[in-house]
């Protein structure tokens, strides 16, 4: 198949379930030493189409990293179903390998995911050479390699052929791994932290590239971010985590402008110069994902609980567990027992 | 309206009252091939119960001049100027008087403060260390008390001090790096970067505490970060820094909001304000690379990515312009926009 | 999209240019350091002594039936280092030594690394009950007693130059394993062999493009010190009397001097010169084995 690029924002074929990728029911546990079991994705649905960018928000311990992982196949999950253009993925090596044709990865620290006795012309050809694109495709692969660095703004690409990653700046590597993962054409990206480890001044330019992306290429880009001045930035829909949870989810403006549920408000209002809200600074660290509270998992931080505001359903806080938050792509949900009694409420 | 080109002179405290007063420093680093200049002409000062932020990226010299104020930078490296704290010049300070000023008068929360405790001991023995070291005369259970009153400072439960580093969070870590930056009572605090690898609830919660600490104490803090959101929110004054030199200078939230160097907006524009509508798909960064100092260009240092380059940048480096109580180095500043890139 | 035309040469090309240049910069930082040169030019002195046996002294001269030398004769004019108990030159016997000295260590140490990188590499990489039964064959080997494992096979095998190529390759292969081994560890956890699952990789692509390219200078500067290590074996060996008879090495240079008694009587020529050799052949190895390891870590270069 020649990769092509798209003329919209959405590329996929007449079918409903055209390249998007999907979860329901996510879950994902680790051992820990003293045989516990720590719950670091306990329920997600998620769905990513091509076309639009996603970001996934939440502190460390959220299992935002961890749910991006499980979508390409690197973590395996205990529970729940991932659906890429409307059919179960296959576990198998050729199940994933395929998926991973279509869902590339974009990984944190750009020093180290590159190997640094590759130069960069490998590093970016390696995706075209495990899934043998360079046949049939009509190119040489030194063409497809230079199409694909041209693509992550590095040009002219031959220059940068036979460097290697330590002769980089930090946004020259970062731009590499995003050619790396646009050599195969995929539909979607995910992008862990894409601009963390950079400095603040050239923190725009890559960003401007993953729109960019979406634009020309009609991709799906899902950012894995603890940033919401990020997020704000360039995602069209974004989703918080907390401890394993998508406690709310909906368009970035919405949910960004009138959070619902505390956890965001409280996110929010800590940002460094947003005036808007009071800082509420939340006491205690993020519980650990081995002892998740019962209830709603938020409710020990709650300052609505502590405050009194949701003394109407503080039994429902405590006691009653919240479903999952469902993942479609419409609309802004929450999931928290005190704005689910306001709707009641209201409607 | 003063038209001297020092900062110090234009709205700080005076040179006198100032606990650190950074003058005119140069510090240049031996390496095989050739000097590397980190530090090309710094003033700064810190007054007392003040904090005074600096904000740049890597090679810049940030961190270079935090070590400095302590005397930590390495032997090899060339050092000019002066470093006066509470009046003595730290660098030409004998070995004894430094000794005292190290932790007793100013300490230091590194960078990488994650990676900075030493992991087979305990952090209750790593919080007594300094003060073992300051105050040998202390007997245990003064210094016990001590340390629990510390870690209660910064907002951790005093059984906390039997727990090893691998056993803490990220921000635990940090807090307790904090605390020992606070255990011998100093004067002068300097923070590299106390909160980049933090999450956005944890880093309030640290600055916080460094706020609470600096004010309640009236000791001055000179703050290191790249985000100039977190230095306008915490800091009195920030001082911005490019290549080695001081670029901009003034009242904190005046250099956030409307700063005057475009390096500085820049800066300010690449932690977007949620809730900005303007800011909506439309990421702002500058080209090309935060200077090598092993090669700098003629002429102004920004002017390879500077969106308002003019032909003179090119040529002459721009010294440090007085404008009220602040103070920026750029030929263009007041200049209608000629060259729109 | 920009067409890129043809560059002046291609990338295949300018990759062999760059890896040349990269070799070329190992060198000179090698080159560098005098005990690698040193440890160099003694190794070579000795190979060219050892490839030049044919030329230097005659095979004849290690016939016994044709000595007609002086019995555990002094260093004479016409014997330069003396004679053996049959009347052989021992510089003759000295030089044909080298060959089969340098020959079984050098054998021995492609088995043994052959063996121990392999193992290394599948007991690092895999977990599960590959890697643990691998791991745990290496540290069955590693525990054993080395001498007596290597008399007991020795015996088994019978006396012969193959055999005790095998018995040295075959019982110190074990810490090379452990070595690669952790080296595999460290590296399977980096972020690049995560970024090439992501981007499809199967577990060999893994393996031979990511993980091995990262471990092969761990195992050429090992392999330097383990040809010392093999040649110091195969010399106790010998001496032990586990050697091949028909074949003279130093080892069994030093093993006959010492059961016609050479050392009660005197005889220094048939004693040092030998061990005089071993002694220099593992201490140039070893030299070059230190300076490789410095070249090729340049965590270790950057402390200087």
């Amino acid at each position: 198949m020649t990769p092509e690029p798209s003329t919209g924002p959405s590329n996929g074929a007449s079918k409903g379930h055209s390249a998007e990728l999907s979860t329901s029911g996510l879950r994902v546990q680790f051992a820990t030493r003293g045989g516990r079991v720590a719950r670091a994705l306990d329920g997600a649905d998620l769905v990513l189409r091509a076309g639009e960018v996603v970001a996934l928000v939440g502190e460390s311990g959220s299992g935002k990293t961890t749910l991006a992982r499980s979508l390409v196949g690197l973590t395996a999950p205990a529970a729940g179903e991932i659906r890429w253009e409307g059919k179960a993925l296959e576990r198998s090596g050729r199940g994933l390998k395929r998926l991973r044709r279509q869902v590339q990865l974009v990984l944190q620290d750009p020093s180290g995911a590159l190997n640094p006795r590759h130069t960069v012309y490998e590093s970016v050809a390696e995706g075209l050479r495990i899934h043998k694109l360079v046949s049939g495709s009509g190119r040489t692969e030194a063409e497809l390699v230079a199409q694909a660095l041209s693509s992550a703004g590095l040009r002219p690409p031959e220059a940068l052929f036979l460097r290697y990653p330590h002769e980089l700046s930090g946004g020259q590597r970062q731009r590499v791994l995003i050619a790396g993962a646009l050599a195969v054409s995929p539909k979607l990206l995910i992008a862990d932290e894409p601009v963390s480890s950079l400095d603040a001044s050239i923190r725009g330019e890559i960003l401007a590239l993953l729109l960019k992306l979406r634009e020309e290429l009609g991709l799906g880009v899902l950012v894995v971010t603890h940033d919401l001045g990020l997020a704000w930035n360039i995602a069209d829909r974004i989703a918080v985590m907390y401890l394993g949870r998508i406690v709310e989810t909906g368009p970035t403006e919405e949910v960004l402008t009138s959070p619902q549920h505390p956890y965001t408000q409280a996110l929010l209002s800590v940002i460094p110069e947003v005036e808007r809200l009071e800082p509420v600074v939340l006491t205690g660290e993020i519980p650990d994902p081995t002892r998740i509270p019962p209830g709603c998992r938020f409710h020990p931080r709650c300052p609505a609980l502590a405050s009194g505001e949701a003394s109407g359903v503080a039994d429902a806080c405590r006691g009653t567990a919240l479903p999952i938050l469902s993942g479609d792509p419409g609309g802004h949900r929450c999931s928290c027992h005190l704005v689910s009694s306001r709707e009641v409420v209201s409607s | 309206m003063t038209t001297e080109t020092t900062p110090e002179a234009t709205g700080t405290a005076a040179p006198d009252a100032a606990l650190l007063a950074i003058r005119d420093l140069h510090v240049t680093y031996a390496t095989g091939e050739g000097g590397l200049p980190a530090v090309r002409g710094v003033d700064l000062t810190v007054a007392r119960g003040q904090i005074v932020g600096v904000a740049g990226e890597s090679g810049c010299g940030k961190s270079t001049l935090a070590s400095t104020v302590l005397r930590l930078q390495p032997p090899s490296a060339t050092v000019s100027g002066q470093v006066l704290f509470d009046g003595r010049d730290v660098l030409a300070m004998r070995w004894g008087e430094l000794r005292a000023v190290r932790w007793a008068g100013a300490s230091i929360v590194f960078q990488g403060a994650l990676h900075s405790l030493n992991p087979v001991h305990r952090i209750g023995a790593q919080l007594a260390e300094p003060m073992h070291i300051h105050q040998p005369g202390l007997d245990e259970a003064r210094v016990t008390e001590r340390v629990a009153e510390l870690l209660d400072q910064v907002g951790m439960a005093p059984e906390r001090a039997k727990s090893y580093p691998h056993q803490l969070s990220g921000g635990q870590k940090q807090r307790v790096m904090i605390a020992m930056a606070l255990a011998c009572d100093p004067e002068l605090v300097v923070a590299d970067e106390p909160t980049t690898a933090l999450d956005v609830m944890v880093q309030a919660q640290v600055l916080n505490v460094l706020s609470e600490l600096v004010r309640g104490r009236g000791v001055g803090m000179m703050m290191i970060s790249h985000d100039l959101s977190v230095l306008a929110d915490l800091c009195d004054r920030i001082t911005v820094m490019y290549a080695g030199r001081v670029i901009e200078e003034g009242p904190a939230d005046q250099v956030f909001a409307a700063p005057l160097h475009p390096y500085s907006g820049a800066l300010s524009a690449a932690f977007p304000r949620v809730g900005d509508p303007a800011a909506r798909f439309a990421p702002a960064g500058l080209p090309g690379d935060p200077p090598d100092p092993r090669n700098l260009t003629e002429g102004c240092s920004f002017a390879p990515r500077c969106p308002r380059a003019a032909p003179v940048c090119l040529h002459d480096e721009p010294g440090l312009v007085a404008y009220d109580d602040r103070a920026a180095a750029c030929v263009r500043i007041g200049e209608p926009d000629l060259e729109a890139r | 999209m920009t067409d890129i035309g043809a560059p002046r040469l291609s990338t295949r090309q300018l990759a062999r240019r760059r890896r040349a240049a990269s070799y070329r910069r190992t060198w000179k930082a090698f080159a560098a350091k005098r005990s690698g040169l040193v440890g160099l030019g003694i190794l070579v002195f000795f190979i060219v002594v050892a490839l030049g046996a044919p030329v230097l002294a005659s095979s004849r001269g290690l016939d016994v039936t044709l000595a007609n030398g002086p019995v555990l004769g002094p260093p004479s004019s016409h014997y330069v280092l003396g004679t053996d108990e049959n009347g052989r030159s021992v510089l003759t016997l000295l030089i044909w030594g080298s060959r089969i000295s340098l020959f079984v260590g050098l054998a021995a140490t492609v088995i043994s690394m052959v063996i121990g990188t392999l193992l290394g590499l599948v007991s690092g990489y895999f977990g599960g009950w590959i890697g643990r039964i691998t791991f745990r064959i290496t540290e069955w080997f590693l525990v054993i007693p080395f001498l007596p494992l290597a008399i007991a096979l020795a015996a088994v095998l019978g006396r012969g130059l193959f055999n005790i190529v095998i018995v040295i390759g075959v019982t110190s292969w074990p810490s090379t394993a452990l070595l690669i081994r952790s080296q595999t560890l460290s590296i399977k956890e980096r972020a690049y062999i995560e970024r090439a699952e992501a981007i499809g990789a199967g577990r060999w692509h893994q393996m031979g493009r990511h993980v091995l390219p990262n471990v092969m200078p761990m195992v050429f500067a090992n392999t330097t010190l383990t040809v010392a290590a093999a040649v110091l074996t195969e010399t106790t060996l010998s001496f032990l009397g586990l050697g091949d008879p028909t074949h003279t090495s130093w080892g069994t240079m030093l093993d006959s001097a010492y059961q016609v008694g050479a050392i009660t009587t005197g005889s220094w020529w048939y004693v040092i010169p030998p061990g005089v050799c071993v002694v220099l052949v593992v201490l140039a190895f070893t030299m070059i084995g230190q300076a490789l390891e410095e070249v090729l870590n340049p965590r270790l270069r950057a402390r200087q």
